[in-house]
């Protein structure tokens, strides 16, 4: 549609129905939450259900969570899927410190949640001594219904509760990672919108001198985009008639 | 494998040989055994390796028990078994417990049968005997640092007590409020 076809209440009832208005929090977290990307990272058995949650008889790629990257670097879920040795422990810690924020980790299965049958000095009793795990998901092994339910709850959590995150239960606010240079000052996008937990400042204060000139040039151009085009202003064209 | 007077003929030949390095044995199962004591492992072994007539030129297992709260308390098994006339016995080396803050010795076999050397690390590994003479005695599959011999009888068994949501509130500093 080409400027000056509609008038003012039409355009404002077409803007009305056609854009939608939400907070960035909303729209990151929608994005965040619809695609979780787990790392390609088989620890035992439940690893055959995780393999065959991306099946096409369950078919997680309709929740956005079929991508397995075999690089952390592009991971943004890691999926313990069986009993975690005490050999295994930092080899995980590792690839979870090497996944880039925000990062989530699923506990798949009764043997990396508390150590299920493997009550022994070889297995970590819990994955939870070692990296912060988001969702639980219990059974021996569970079905891979039960780990897609499970991906489902942590995709509400992001997209309804992003505060029930694991820095909230660990009290783990500030250890987004980063360079604390760049952190100092800057909004962060976790925290962005809510009030900081930890008394940090988030955000600059006072706008600069900077900000203030930038702000009113764009409020010069939004005016200039609202002024009434005169007759011989316009571009020409078939609609040209219709205004 | 030899039957029950086979082994007492072989055990008769190596204590006129060495005498008093056999103290026993014992059949069960149809399996023949000889028991040791942790000085007299590398003689007997060498013996039953190259002695005309024994041959037993292989290496089969070597492992380890813990007899608790029988004494002597520990075992090294020595697996032999001669491939021409597939015949095998089990050489059972006695050791005693020295004690809380000693370790058991006895002598290493990687000079008779070079395959010794991993399974002696893993033996050290899970019970804590030392072998002497052993090339590179370090643990093999626990990590590195880890303290404590895990396949002992008196290691304990079982993890750490898991928290549960009912149940994580008996554990202090856990929940914010506690």
């Amino acid at each position: 549609m080409q400027r000056g076809i509609l008038d003012e209440e039409a355009l404002e009832e077409y803007v009305q129905e056609r854009v939608i208005t939400t907070t960035f929090d909303k729209a990151v977290a929608w994005a965040r939450g619809n695609a979780m990307w787990p790392a390609t990272f088989g620890l035992a058995c439940c690893a055959i259900e995780m393999m065959s949650m991306v099946s096409a008889r369950y078919d997680t790629a309709r929740y956005g969570a079929e991508v397995f990257r075999a690089s952390p670097r592009q991971a943004d879920m890691l999926i313990l899927s069986g009993r975690v040795s005490i050999k295994m422990a930092p080899v995980i810690r590792r690839i979870y410190d090497q996944m880039l924020e925000p990062k989530w980790v699923i506990s798949m299965g009764a043997c990396s949640s508390s150590g299920g049958m493997f009550a022994n000095y070889a297995v970590v009793q819990g994955a939870d001594k070692f990296v912060p795990v988001d969702i639980h998901v219990p059974g021996c092994p569970p079905r891979p219904e039960a780990l897609m339910y499970g991906i489902l709850k942590l995709r509400n959590k992001i997209l309804g509760e992003p505060d029930l995150g694991w820095r909230d239960q660990y009290e783990g606010h500030g250890t987004e990672e980063g360079l604390r240079s760049e952190r100092a000052g800057a909004i962060s996008v976790e925290r962005a919108g809510s009030a900081p937990a930890d008394g940090r400042l988030v955000g600059t204060a006072t706008p600069t001198a900077e900000q203030l000139a930038t702000e009113a040039r764009m409020l010069a151009a939004a005016e200039d985009a609202q002024r009434p085009i005169s007759d011989d202003a316009g571009v020409p064209g078939p609609d040209r008639d219709l205004a | 494998m030899p039957d029950a007077p086979g082994l007492e003929l072989i055990a008769h030949e190596i204590n006129t040989r060495h005498e008093g390095s056999v103290l026993g044995t014992t059949y069960d199962h149809e399996q023949a055994a000889l028991l040791i004591g942790p000085d007299s492992a590398l003689k007997v072994l060498r013996y039953l390796k190259e002695a005309p007539g024994q041959e037993y030129s292989f290496l089969a297992s070597l492992h380890a028990a813990d007899y608790l709260p029988r004494t002597p308390r520990f075992a090294v098994h020595y697996e032999l078994l001669n491939m021409a006339r597939v015949e095998r016995l089990r050489v059972k080396c006695l050791i005693e417990d020295p004690g809380e803050d000693r370790l058991p010795e006895t002598d290493s076999v990687t000079g008779i049968f070079p395959t010794a050397e991993f399974h002696e690390r893993e033996v050290y590994d899970f019970f804590g005997i030392v072998f002497r003479g052993h090339p590179d005695l370090r643990r093999i599959l626990m990590p590195e640092d880890y303290v404590g011999w895990p396949q002992r009888r008196d290691f304990p068994v079982g993890g750490d007590p898991v928290i549960f949501t009912n149940t994580e509130d008996e554990i202090p500093g856990w929940t914010k409020g506690s």
